[in-house]
């Protein structure tokens, strides 16, 4: 037992913290973590580390074409993972792409967590007939395969916008349309914890105290949902980075011109049977590093706030 | 041999982060055949421990550091799980607390027994079964031969520990561990077990360890008792030596701090070996305190006037209305509270006194009925900004100190919540200042406010409770069961901290309790509830003295008799 808290800053009381010794008492965690930390610094900041930018038609040259990795027979030095048909450096381009990918995950994630806790702890705390409405749309929703779901919406958003239109927005319509897959489930967990906390007596000590609805949602249940909340973001994250590669690899997601990581998986496949491996094989192997590793972190997250394994 | 049972240094640590804990401090005991042994202590003191260390089923990562324990001749503190096993199931059979937990819900009672018999035993089926009707017959089953083809479920949670301790003694052992085993039932179905357990336990020669946190339990069976504190053992002996000339000081202070039922003392024992010393907080000047302002002006003789309320819970829900079921929770109740009066609410689990509280306060809505707090008819749909106001007034204090609090709160932001919601003082430094004096007149250091719920004890976190509903400053407190989650020594002080509060603030007190001597200390008038509807209403002395209800006088008969061993 510790006694003496008051003289503890906030950094000891934050390593003190029951999460966070979990988390530096599982290697797991903190390799995942450390990966994931990685890839994400690394691709935000790609202008600065890619050796070049493949966006730039300056930086390109087609007699570059379809160079093999490095360290292979015909490859060059100066592009370490090769370089893809048109003469872009598949290093620099995994890079860029990643960023896109990672981008449309988190943007993703937030509207659907926005959507679907918003939508679960209003169905949660009021119950009867507002419950019974949003949990039959999402219990529909959720009998329908998500990415046949994404690509209904994608669709529409595609066909709503003016041709010219369609590629610089083609980006936010990939992120709504997965964030709108996504809101089923934080809705359900967000609903099962409002369950469960508004029964709890300090609920009733703040209905009598005389708040009003919308401040006891916010001040009291929120906070006290987010734990299970949190988890399902970090699954859904890697869920949302996986949903928008199989868009864009199917033709319906990023176009090819701002490549994410999907998009590039697309375009190499094209070239899989002529032998040009490298330019499908190492967007693949970033993807699954960086999806592996945030599902790591979410499953440990899973473990670690769950009260009882603890 | 002598002993069935013999535990000595035993020594039980639980590695943490943080460091050894020592659960068990070098306890040494012993249970002879025939024998019931109370281990007594309040939580955490390690009672459990010594419980699950005999029978090897000690929660990781706890493990046994020194000592021995001798069951009939031979050693099991270091035998392997296997081996363990065999005996836990034929020589050792464990009662635990919560019968809806220890049965499994999808096996009959029948198939449940005739399991751990063919196993413990090696006997074929059918003889099992017929083991199986004479378990249940043993244990005061009505029926043995029809209720073996029953689920748990379709037992009371009485007649559910019945068929726990049946299977506890399936095995024909020579020792049972009974863990609690009246903790999560009612007094009246308490007394029952408690006799069963005794008669068993003198019929079979059985040895018996009775783990309870109840003085009471163990006056009305052990022959000895083991006090525990902090993992020690500080007292040993006859129950009656024990309870009647204690001779370590905290078993002293444990029993006294036990309410008696049978006079109405000023104040409560405090018990001065744990917590220190009490002093009675008081505020310097209370009738000129920001507490006493907003007083209403208008002065009425009842503060809470409640007429033929009901209300109900579907049970079953269906589209025709015969094949409903509903549970009349509260059912035509009619009081009137006077304002400054302790009214008393007492009724065993599933009486309807809480939802009669909840509906008071404005919790729940009711059926039919009416109800009006200082005159005004709450219920009525016109003139909310009124009721609104009158609601105010009425604050409630809850049972369980771990759910009542939120834990992503600091104490100073739970306690002026309410103050800021209402902006019942002129600026934010008085709020403060507000928030520092209810802390500190509810007996809490200064420093807590910057902390969360979960660095506080249950007695601790009640205390922020009532800071809280304080912060309302109300006219009327409502309290549901506030000391029933907590140590008896924790419950003395908090008692008395509601007493001295209701006495300086002038406040009308809603009481509810299943605790017959609490309700008698703390109460002027009491109602008694069952099934939903008020037995009797009367003066506190009058009802205990002399009861006209019959349900009143079996509960009272019920009370634990702690006078036989008072001197």
């Amino acid at each position: 037992m510790v006694k003496s808290n008051q003289t503890r800053s906030r950094w000891q009381r934050f390593l003190d913290n029951d999460i966070v010794y979990s988390f530096f008492t599982t290697p797991g965690a903190i390799i995942a973590a450390s990966i994931t930390l990685i890839a994400i610094t690394a691709t935000f900041a790609a202008p600065l580390i890619a050796p070049y930018n493949p966006f730039d038609p300056a930086q390109i040259s087609l007699w570059d074409g379809k160079l093999p990795p490095a360290w292979t027979d015909g490859g060059s030095s100066a592009y370490l993972l090769g370089t893809d048909n048109q003469g872009r450096d598949m290093l620099s381009t995994i890079l860029y792409g990643g960023r896109i990918s990672i981008l449309v995950g988190i943007a993703a994630v937030f509207l659907g967590m926005l959507l679907g806790v918003t939508l679960g702890v209003i169905s949660g705390y009021f119950g009867g007939l507002t419950d019974t409405i949003i949990m039959r749309i999402a219990d529909v929703q959720l009998t329908i395969p998500g990415i046949l779901v994404a690509i209904l919406i994608n669709g529409i958003g595609r066909a709503a916008l003016p041709l010219e239109l369609r590629e610089e927005f083609a980006i936010y319509v990939v992120i709504v349309a997965i964030g709108l897959t996504d809101w089923p489930q934080f809705a359900r967990v967000a609903r099962g914890a409002t369950l469960v906390e508004a029964e709890k007596e300090y609920v009733q000590a703040a209905k009598l105290i005389g708040l009003p609805k919308f401040t006891i949602i916010l001040r009291h249940i929120l906070p006290n949902t987010l734990r299970p909340v949190l988890v399902i973001a970090t699954i859904g994250l890697a869920l949302a980075i996986i949903a928008e590669a199989t868009l864009s690899f199917l033709g319906q997601g990023i176009p090819p011109t701002t490549p994410s990581l999907g998009t590039l998986i697309r375009v190499g496949n094209e070239f899989l049977f002529s032998g040009l491996w490298w330019i499908t094989f190492f967007p693949a192997i970033a993807l699954i590093i960086l999806v592996f590793s945030v599902n790591l972190l979410g499953d440990w997250m899973r473990d670690a706030l769950n009260p009882k394994l603890r | 041999m002598n002993n069935l049972l013999e535990i000595n240094n035993l020594s039980v640590d639980f590695p943490s982060r943080r460091g050894q804990v020592t659960a068990v401090n070098k306890v040494s005991i012993s249970v002879a055949k025939g024998e019931v042994l109370g281990l007594v202590g309040e939580s955490g003191a390690g009672k459990s421990t010594v419980g699950n260390s005999v029978i090897n089923l000690l929660e990781p990562p706890g493990y046994i550091s020194g000592g021995e324990i001798i069951f009939d001749g031979t050693r099991i503190d270091q035998m392997s799980n296997e081996e363990m096993r065999k005996i836990r199931g034929a020589k050792i059979g464990t009662i635990f607390q919560d019968p809806q937990t220890s049965l499994n819900p999808l096996m009959t009672i029948g198939k449940q027994l005739s399991e751990t018999l063919v196993e413990t035993l090696k006997i074929s089926g059918s003889s099992a079964r017929q083991k199986s009707v004479e378990l249940l017959d043993s244990v005061g089953i009505p029926n043995p031969v029809q209720r073996l083809n029953a689920y748990p479920h379709q037992f009371s949670g009485g007649m559910r520990q019945r068929v726990v301790i049946a299977l506890a003694l399936a095995g024909d052992p020579d020792l049972v561990i009974a863990d609690e085993p009246t903790t999560a039932l009612d007094v009246s179905i308490q007394k029952q077990i408690l006799d069963l357990i005794k008669s068993l336990c003198k019929q079979r020669n059985l040895g018996v360890i009775i783990v309870t946190h109840d003085i009471g339990v163990i006056a009305e069976i052990a022959d000895r008792v083991a006090v525990m504190y902090n993992g020690q053992l500080v007292e040993e002996g006859k129950v009656k030596q024990v309870l009647q000339k204690p001779k370590h000081e905290y078993t002293k202070s444990l029993i006294s701090a036990v309410p008696s039922g049978d006079q109405k003392l000023d104040r409560f024992t405090v018990v001065d070996y744990i917590d220190g010393s009490e002093e009675k907080v008081t505020l310097t000047n209370v009738s000129e305190h920001w507490l006493s302002q907003n007083k209403s002006s208008q002065t009425h003789n009842t503060a809470i006037t409640v007429k033929n309320l009901s209300i109900e819970f579907s049970i079953k829900q269906a589209l025709l209305r015969k094949n409903r079921l509903v549970l009349k929770a509260v059912d035509d109740v009619s009081i009137d509270i006077q304002t400054g009066e302790s009214f008393g609410l007492v009724g065993e689990s599933g009486s309807g006194k809480s939802t009669l509280a909840r509906l008071i306060a404005g919790l729940y809505t009711p059926k039919s009925g009416d109800i009006n707090i200082f005159g005004h008819d709450v219920l009525q749909r016109s003139q909310k900004a009124k009721t609104s106001l009158i609601r105010r007034k009425m604050q409630m204090i809850f049972q369980d100190p771990y759910s009542s609090l939120n834990s992503r709160m600091t104490v100073e932001d739970i306690v002026s919540e309410p103050i800021r919601f209402h902006r019942s003082t002129a600026n934010s430094n008085e709020t403060s200042k507000v928030v520092k004096d209810l802390i500190a007149f509810v007996g809490m250091p200064i420093s807590s406010i910057k902390k969360y719920p979960h660095e506080f004890s249950g007695g601790q976190r009640q205390r922020i409770s009532i800071a809280r509903a304080l912060a309302s400053r109300p006219e009327i407190l409502i309290c549901d069961e506030p000391t029933s989650a907590l140590d008896v020594s924790v419950q003395a002080n908090i008692l008395n901290l509601l007493k001295d509060l209701q006495e300086e603030l002038s406040l009308t007190m809603l009481f509810i309790s299943h605790d017959l001597p609490v309700i008698r200390q703390m109460c002027d008038r009491v109602a008694v509830m069952q099934n939903g509807k008020i037995c009797e209403i009367a003066e506190t002395d009058k009802l205990f003295d002399h009861p006209e209800h019959e349900y009143s006088k079996h509960l009272l008969g019920l009370m634990p008799r702690m006078d036989l061993f008072r001197l």
